[in-house]
């Protein structure tokens, strides 16, 4: 019984290690979405909006490039990103639905308030369903999606401006954003 | 040339470690003192070829030798001259070799200070350095050579990560890196005992002092980059709770369980098992952090460029460190003999119950950081794990130990008085109040968690400061002696009073961190806006141009009724290069509270974002930090780790019993 108890250290690390080897296992990258949702119809949504105004759903931009971006204002990535969304949304003119993920209405409000806000339109996903929905593993999460409503890309973590210019942009005009 | 003779220096090394870790071990296996001693001038001659190879990527770096990729990658030529060096650490490959210099330099410390090691003790030692130093110097050549040329060479670098450059950053690695690896050296003493079997006082003596020296280390590492973090991302946070900053966390947690429950070993040769495990597991969540930052298999806004054929190396590395050190332990760790007994409440039940939620608090730690890794991994829903998780679990842990530390530390050996202990700590308990009281007051009923916390830190130090009192019979005998007393009180009685001491200090400036003000406004030059009973003037924001880059330099001018206090300057720097804006944060403190002001994005009608917080005893977040480590110095340099163990019989100096 006291040998077991010695071992129980050993075994504890095994499991940890499996868990490892299974998380570096070939064709699976967590940066990445997983192959299941690229190309599959966007999860339906309908949240509120941040503020004033009509609630924000996944039918609304049928028929349109969507970028949505996960943020919160607990999220230090994403206060990393924040400039580079700016400069997609002033420079770029890049229509951004920003959903705000598990964060309180009055704190995201205030983020955006404070630094600016790069969002055509904010939904409140404060359940995290829509998350949960999309597979947001962390947040900042981005999403194109187009006009047929299909998932395209996803970027996980802050969009960087590499990303944007070597990525993000060719892609937004490969779909034929107006 | 000199690139080639550094890649050079490198493969030798690993064949130099490769010595170490077989003649040595044999040698004291089969009691040859020829073949034991090899495994001192092969840990001298190991850490000679590494600096040499240190040395050569740096030279590179210096006079920024484009033929070479890794310098391409992560340098430019018109970079100041401390960030071309410090960018030898910026990236993957580089703070590698900053690792395994690390490694080397404490395989040298082992062979140069360990004169007074029983030789068999001091070979193993020496092999198992000699081992991780094969493991690690594999990892280099094979899948991350810094050596690597360019062909062609291009006319000039890619840069360093802006947000990399800045001074606090140029010195960050370096102390995290010889606290993270400094904890090998714990560990191969741990695999050397469980080679021989044997674990007594001495081995608990010969430990501590490395322990505590890569303890102090992490120490200055961890709070460097916390408060690196503070004055560069603008936002005023000092803790984000990201897999990588818990990467460093959770070492040091466990490594201070480690310095506390190996004196018990020493003072009562008991609770050998579980130092033991202490030791291997402290070092092993430093090879798992190495992993989870470099394999990618975490998010994090830290992390290094990945490769998952480096993770899996670093597995497989994992498997043989840690795995094999585990199954020693299972295997020899049942044949230690327990030793003296103690009652439950005792300084020996007080070191386990700080250890109990050490340990507990680092497996909080660890479950929030990999918890979105065990789902992804079965196939669960995808979540995140962010700060609210962190404050639920870990801080309502940490709060018993801090309320244990004072009367922990004047219970008496085997058997202790708990009732008289509390008695003896009524100036500790009234300080506590009256800085409760006071906070409540000054802050007109403020958030009532961040004045129990304040209480707790009084406490603690209240606590500090009452053992301390009573080891020197303060107030109680004639000025005179006390000092005397003070004088020959062992060095490591005052390192434990200065360290918990700087606990309390850190724990007052986070508990205060509640209290802060802040204020966030577009001004236009010529505005103003209040901050906590200051007046913040904008009075230009003027473009100018840097080293590498050009920036926005805001005048601020803050004054308090009317007075003028500082004039502060909050800069935006863009660095064409990468296309990158960075902050560059204005802090004026007096050490009790910061002003800080960071500017932010200008808007089309000629505003600035000026983001102002004011925060009190913020400061002592890092100063606190700084008296630990100071502490663990002060601990360092008693004399009983410089005397050998055999004549540690008589001691010069008569020591006054502990709580006496």
């Amino acid at each position: 019984m006291r040998t077991l108890l010695f071992m129980l250290p050993l075994a504890a690390f095994l499991v940890l290690a499996g868990y490892f080897a299974l998380a570096l296992r070939p064709g699976h990258d967590p940066q990445v979405l997983p192959s299941a949702l690229i190309d599959q119809p966007m999860p339906a949504f309908d949240l509120p909006a941040l503020g004033a105004g009509a609630a924000v759903t996944s039918a609304a931009s049928r028929g349109q490039v969507v970028v949505v971006n996960f943020f919160a204002s607990w999220c230090v990535p994403c206060r990393i990103e924040h400039p580079v969304l700016m400069r997609l949304a002033n420079q770029d003119k890049v229509a951004i639905t920003g959903i705000a993920y598990k964060d309180a209405p009055d704190a995201a409000k205030k983020l955006l308030d404070d630094a600016g806000d790069p969002y055509a339109r904010v939904g409140v996903d404060l359940s995290g369903r829509t998350g949960i929905d999309f597979g947001v593993y962390g947040v900042p999460e981005t999403y194109v999606i187009d006009r047929t409503g299909r998932i395209r890309k996803k970027f996980v973590g802050p969009l960087s401006p590499e990303a944007v210019a070597g990525e993000l942009l060719p892609l937004l005009r490969q779909l034929g954003r107006p | 040339m000199i690139v080639e003779t550094g890649h050079f220096a490198l493969v030798l090394a690993l064949c130099v470690a490769l010595v170490q870790s077989v003649v040595p071990i044999v040698g004291a296996a089969r009691g040859r003192a020829g073949w034991m001693g090899i495994g001192r001038s092969a840990a001298l001659v190991q850490f000679v070829l590494i600096a040499l190879a240190m040395g050569a990527l740096m030279h590179a770096y210096a006079v920024s030798d484009f033929s070479v990729i890794n310098v391409v990658e992560n340098s430019h030529s018109a970079k100041p001259l401390l960030y071309k060096l410090s960018g030898v650490w910026g990236n993957h490959e580089g703070s590698m070799l900053l690792w395994v210099f690390m490694l080397g330099l404490c395989g040298a410390a082992v062979a140069l200070f360990g004169g007074n090691l029983p030789p068999a003790l001091r070979a193993r030692v020496l092999a198992v350095q000699g081992m991780i130093g094969v493991g690690f110097l594999l990892f280099i050549l094979l899948t991350s050579n810094p050596f690597l040329r360019a062909v062609p060479a291009p006319a000039d670098g890619q840069g360093l990560n802006p947000v990399l450059q800045d001074p606090g950053l140029a010195f960050h690695p370096p102390f995290l890196y010889l606290g993270y690896v400094g904890f090998s050296v714990a560990f191969s003493f741990a695999v050397a005992a469980l080679i021989e079997g044997r674990v007594d006082a001495a081995w608990a003596r010969w430990v501590r002092p490395w322990s505590l020296a890569s303890w102090c280390a992490l120490t200055i590492g961890v709070a460097m980059g916390s408060w690196w973090a503070y004055y560069t991302l603008g936002w005023g946070g000092w803790w984000f709770w990201d897999p990588v900053e818990n990467a460093s966390l959770m070492p040091w947690i466990v490594g201070t369980a480690l310095i506390h429950s190996s004196i018990v070993v020493e003072k009562r040769d008991t609770l050998k098992s579980w130092t033991i495990l202490l030791a291997i597991i402290t070092f092993s969540l430093s090879l798992v952090g190495t992993f989870l930052v470099r394999s990618g298999v975490l998010t994090s806004v830290h992390a290094f460029a990945t490769d998952p054929a480096r993770g899996v190396f670093i597995l497989l590395l994992l498997l043989v460190a840690i795995g094999g050190s585990l199954t020693l332990y299972a295997v020899r760790a049942p044949v230690l003999k327990g030793g003296g007994l103690f009652a439950p409440v005792s300084r020996e039940g007080a070191l386990v119950l700080n250890n109990l939620l050490l340990a507990c608090g680092a497996a909080t730690v660890f479950i929030g950081t990999l918890y979105p890794l065990f789902l992804d991994a079965v196939g669960g829903p995808k979540i995140s794990v962010g700060f609210p998780f962190f404050n639920e679990t870990f801080v309502p842990l940490m709060v018993p130990l801090l309320l244990v530390v004072g009367p922990g530390s004047m219970l008496a050996w085997k058997r202790g008085d708990l009732l008289g202990a509390l008695q003896r700590l009524w100036a500790a308990f009234g300080l506590a109040i009256l800085v409760m009281l006071a906070a409540f007051y000054a802050s007109h009923g403020g958030p009532v968690l961040a004045v129990l916390g304040l209480g707790l830190a009084a406490w603690v130090f209240g606590g500090a400061a009452v053992e301390l009192a009573e080891r020197l019979r303060l107030f109680r005998v004639p000025p005179a002696d006390s000092l005397r007393r003070a004088i020959n009180l062992p060095r490591a009685a005052w390192g434990m009073s200065f360290a918990h001491m700087g606990l309390a200090i850190t724990v007052a400036g986070i508990a205060a961190a509640a209290f802060q003000t802040e204020n966030i406004q577009v001004l236009n030059p010529g505005e103003d806006m209040p901050l906590a009973g200051y007046t913040l003037h904008l009075a230009s924001v003027e473009r100018r141009p840097g080293p590498n880059y050009i920036y926005d330099d805001a005048t601020v001018t803050v004054s308090r009724d009317g007075r003028p206090v500082a004039v502060m300057h909050p800069q935006r720097r863009f660095f064409p290069l990468q296309q990158q804006t960075t902050t560059e944060t204005a802090i004026r403190t007096n050490l009790l509270a910061d002003l800080y002001v960071a500017v932010g994005d200008p808007d089309p009608s000629g505003g600035w974002t000026i983001r102002a917080y004011y925060k009190p005893l913020v400061p002592w977040i890092w100063i606190g930090g700084v008296i630990m480590a100071f502490g663990g110095l002060v601990s360092l340099s008693d004399r009983r780790w410089r005397i050998g163990v055999a004549t540690r019989a008589r001691p010069a100096v008569p020591q006054p019993a502990p709580g006496e």
